[in-house]
C-alpha cells in the first residue's frame, strides 16, 4: 500500500470557552473531535463541510499553528504531534498554506519581489542575483511576468494576488500544500483560472494537496479523495467519483442535493435538512447528525457510529450502512 | 377594472457614476430592463459589474456624493421613482419595493427584538395598534419557517443563526406586502444546505403572494434554479438578457458563454482542465473605448476594440450587446 505523506490519528482540537470577568472555563468547543485522515503523496484531498464543521481548524492543527488536544499527526512517517517549534522549523519548508483572502495575506508595504524573496532568505537558500532568478522562475510558474516583482500587491487584481500567494507557498519546494478556501474570494471568471493553475502545478511538481472548502463544486475537479466533515468529525470519505455519484451518508447526500446546478429545469429531488447545525460546544449524543437526519433510527441517538469501509477507500460513519 | 398592461417595473437608460480620486467611475452605464408581475429577474455579474449599485438606485439608497445618477428613468407602475419627492419615497420603500441583503446582521437592529422590529414596520405602514401588529408579526415568522415563533419573536438578532436571521429579514421585507422584493446576494453568506432552505422559501412565498423578485447574485447556479429571466451584467452594462432557458441553453454573448463553460459542475466526470476566461475583471476607471469585454474575448477583432456594441434583439425576448452575436 502506498505510504501516506500525512496522516492524522484520532486528532482532537478543543478550545476552552471562557466567560465572566475572571474568564472561567465554562465549556469547550469540540472543533475537531477525533479525525483520522490519510493523504497519499501526490494526491489531492478535499476537506468539505459547512461553517463550524472544523475544517479550517484541522488545517491549522496539521501545520501545528494550533496545538492538538489529543491524537497524532504523522508526516513522512514521523510523529510530529509533540514537535517543538525548533523541530518544526525544517518541516515548515515542506508544508505550506494558501489562504482564502488574497487581499489580507500579502504585506501591502512590500514589493512582490521581497514577499517572494523572504522565504529564500529566512531559510538561507538563496540571496542576491540567485534569489532574483528564483523569484522570476516562481512568477513564471504561476503565470505572471517576472516584472511583477517590482510592484506592490495593491497593483494586482484578486486573481493575480492569489497567484502571488501560491508562488510564495511554492518557494521552498514544499511537499504538502494546504489550501484554505483558495478560490472562494475570487470572481467566478477567475476561479477556473486558479483551479487550473493548482492542477497544473500539482502535476508539474508532484505536490500533495489538502484543499479545504465549503463549496463542493469548486473542489470537484481538483480532488482525488473527498472527506466530508460534520461537527468536528469526518462522516464520509471516498474517492472523488464515489463521493459525488455514490454518496452513502445522509449528510453527504443532503449536502450534494443542496448544491444548486447551473442548469435550469434540472430540478433534482432535494433533501432539505431541518434546522441548523447544532453548537460544537454541546454536540448531540450518538450520531451527531441524528437530530437533522431524515433516516435516523432510535439507536442513532445513543450509539456513536464509527467510520467503516463500504467500498474501495470508501468509509462511512452511519448506522444505516453497518448492520 | 382593466388590467394594468404596463410592466410593473421598467428601468430605462440608467447611468450612475461615482467620483473617485482616480477620476470618474461609470458604475452603471446605461442599463435597461423590465420586471413583470410575479416573475423573478436574475441580475448576474461579478464584482464591479454594477448589479448592486443599479438596484440600490431603485429605492434611491445611494449616497450622493459620491454617487451621481446621470440619466435614466425607473418606472414603477408607470411612475418615475427617480422623480418622486424624498418624503414619498420612504413610503414606497417597504410598501412597494423592499430589499433584503447578503448579511442580515447588518440590516437588523441589534438592540431590538426581531418581533419589535416587525411590529414597528407594520404599525408605521398600516397604522395598526401594537397588539394587532404583534399578531401579524407572529404569523409572518411562522410563514418564513422560524421554529417556535412564540418564543423566538422575543429573540435578539445575535441569538439567531445566519439562516434564521435571513428568514427574519424576509419576514420583515414582506411585512408590508411589497410588489417587488429586491434580494441582493440573499444566500451568499449562508451554508449550502441553508441556502437551499432560503431559496425554497423565496420561491414558495412568490407563488403564494405573486411578489416580483429582482435577484442579484454572482452565482449562476442560484439564477438557474430561481429566475425566470436573466440579465447578465459586465462592467456596468447588460451584455445579454433573455429567459433563463435561453441564457443557459443558447447564450450568445462570449462572456455569458465563457462564464457558463468555466463553472465547475459536481455531477460531471472530473475534468483535466476547466474552460477559462482569460484576463481579469476590468478597472472601470480605465475602460477601453470599444466593447469592455474585448480584451478578454476570444472573438474580438479591431471593430470590437474600436466601437461599443449596442443591445440588439437576436431572438424572442433575447437581447445581446455584441458585434459577433449575429455571426453563427
Amino acid at each position: 500500500m502506498p505510504e501516506a505523506l500525512l496522516e492524522t490519528r484520532g486528532l482532537k482540537t478543543h478550545f476552552a470557552l471562557r466567560a465572566g470577568i475572571f474568564s472561567h472555563v465554562v465549556g469547550k468547543v469540540h472543533a475537531v473531535d477525533g479525525v483520522d485522515l490519510k493523504v497519499r503523496a501526490g494526491e489531492a484531498l478535499a476537506l468539505v463541510g459547512e461553517s463550524g464543521c472544523g475544517k479550517t481548524t484541522i488545517g491549522k492543527t496539521i501545520l501545528k499553528l494550533i496545538e492538538p488536544t489529543e491524537g497524532q499527526i504523522w508526516f513522512e512517517g514521523e510523529d510530529i504531534t509533540r514537535y517543538s517549534a525548533r523541530q518544526m522549523a525544517p518541516l515548515r519548508r515542506k508544508m505550506q498554506i494558501i489562504f482564502q483572502d488574497p487581499f489580507s495575506s500579502l504585506n501591502p508595504r512590500l514589493r512582490v519581489g521581497d514577499i517572494l524573496g523572504a522565504p529564500f532568505e529566512i531559510h538561507g537558500v538563496a540571496a542576491g542575483s540567485e534569489k532574483t532568478d528564483r523569484v522570476a522562475r516562481l512568477l513564471r510558474l504561476v503565470g505572471l511576468m517576472p516584472e511583477a516583482m517590482r510592484r506592490y500587491p495593491h497593483e494586482f487584481s484578486g486573481g493575480q494576488r492569489q497567484r502571488i500567494g501560491i508562488a510564495r507557498a511554492l518557494a521552498l519546494d514544499p511537499k504538502l500544500i494546504i489550501g484554505d478556501e483558495p478560490v472562494s474570494a475570487l470572481d467566478v471568471s477567475i476561479q477556473a483560472q486558479i483551479i487550473n493553475l493548482l492542477k497544473r502545478i500539482q502535476a508539474e511538481l508532484g505536490l500533495t494537496y489538502i484543499l479545504i472548502s465549503h463549496n463542493l463544486s469548486v473542489v470537484s475537479h481538483v480532488s482525488d479523495v473527498v472527506a466530508v466533515m460534520y461537527l468536528g468529525q469526518v462522516v464520509e470519505t471516498a474517492p472523488r467519483d464515489a463521493l459525488y455519484f455514490d454518496a452513502k451518508h445522509p449528510y453527504t447526500e443532503a449536502l450534494l442535493s443542496a448544491v444548486p446546478l447551473p442548469e435550469p429545469g434540472r430540478r433534482r429531488k432535494r433533501i432539505l435538512l431541518k434546522g441548523d447545525v447544532p453548537s460544537p460546544v454541546r454536540p448531540p449524543g450518538g450520531c451527531r447528525f441524528h437530530p437533522r437526519c431524515a433516516k435516523a433510527m432510535p439507536h442513532c441517538a445513543t450509539q456513536v457510529p464509527t467510520l467503516k469501509p463500504v467500498g474501495e477507500r470508501h468509509l462511512v460513519a452511519c448506522h444505516l450502512h453497518h448492520g | 377594472m382593466a388590467a394594468d398592461v404596463r410592466p410593473l417595473l421598467q428601468v430605462e437608460d440608467l447611468k450612475i457614476q461615482f467620483r473617485v480620486p482616480d477620476g470618474i467611475l461609470p458604475a452603471v452605464d446605461g442599463i435597461g430592463y423590465r420586471l413583470d408581475r410575479g416573475e423573478t429577474l436574475g441580475l448576474v455579474g461579478e464584482s464591479g459589474s454594477g448589479k448592486s449599485v443599479s438596484s440600490l438606485a431603485l429605492l434611491r439608497l445611494l449616497e450622493s456624493p459620491p454617487a451621481e445618477i446621470r440619466s435614466g428613468r425607473v418606472l414603477f407602475q408607470g411612475r418615475d421613482l427617480l422623480q418622486v419627492p424624498e418624503r414619498e419615497i420612504s413610503d414606497l420603500r417597504g410598501r412597494s419595493i423592499s430589499m433584503i441583503f447578503q448579511e442580515p446582521m447588518t440590516s437588523l437592529n441589534p438592540v431590538m427584538t426581531v418581533g419589535f422590529q416587525i411590529d414597528e414596520a407594520l404599525m408605521r405602514h398600516f397604522g395598526w395598534p401594537r397588539r394587532e401588529a404583534r399578531q401579524r408579526s407572529l404569523e409572518l415568522l411562522t410563514l418564513v419557517g422560524i421554529p417556535s415563533p412564540q418564543r423566538n419573536i422575543d429573540s435578539y438578532p445575535h441569538e439567531l443563526s445566519g439562516g434564521m436571521r435571513q428568514r427574519v429579514m424576509i419576514a420583515l421585507a414582506l411585512s408590508c406586502e411589497p410588489k417587488i422584493l429586491v434580494a441582493d446576494e440573499p444566500t451568499t453568506a449562508l451554508d449550502v444546505t441553508i441556502q437551499a432552505q432560503i431559496l425554497e422559501l423565496m420561491v414558495g412565498l412568490q407563488e403564494k403572494f405573486g411578489t416580483s423578485i429582482l435577484l442579484i447574485t454572482h452565482d449562476l447556479a442560484v439564477i438557474a434554479e430561481t429566475a425566470h429571466r436573466v440579465a447578465v451584467m459586465y462592467a456596468g452594462r447588460i451584455v445579454e438578457a433573455a429567459p433563463v432557458a435561453t441564457i443557459f441553453g443558447e447564450p450568445r454573448h462570449p462572456y455569458t458563454q465563457g462564464l457558463l463553460n468555466s463553472i465547475p459542475r459536481i455531477h460531471r466526470e472530473r475534468l483535466d482542465a476547466l474552460a477559462e476566461i482569460a484576463g481579469g475583471v476590468p478597472d472601470l476607471t480605465r475602460l477601453p473605448p470599444g466593447c469592455a469585454f474585448a480584451p478578454r474575448c476570444p472573438r474580438a477583432d479591431a471593430h470590437c476594440r474600436r466601437e461599443r456594441p449596442e443591445p440588439m434583439t437576436v431572438g424572442s425576448d433575447h437581447v445581446v450587446s455584441c458585434w459577433k452575436a449575429s455571426d453563427a
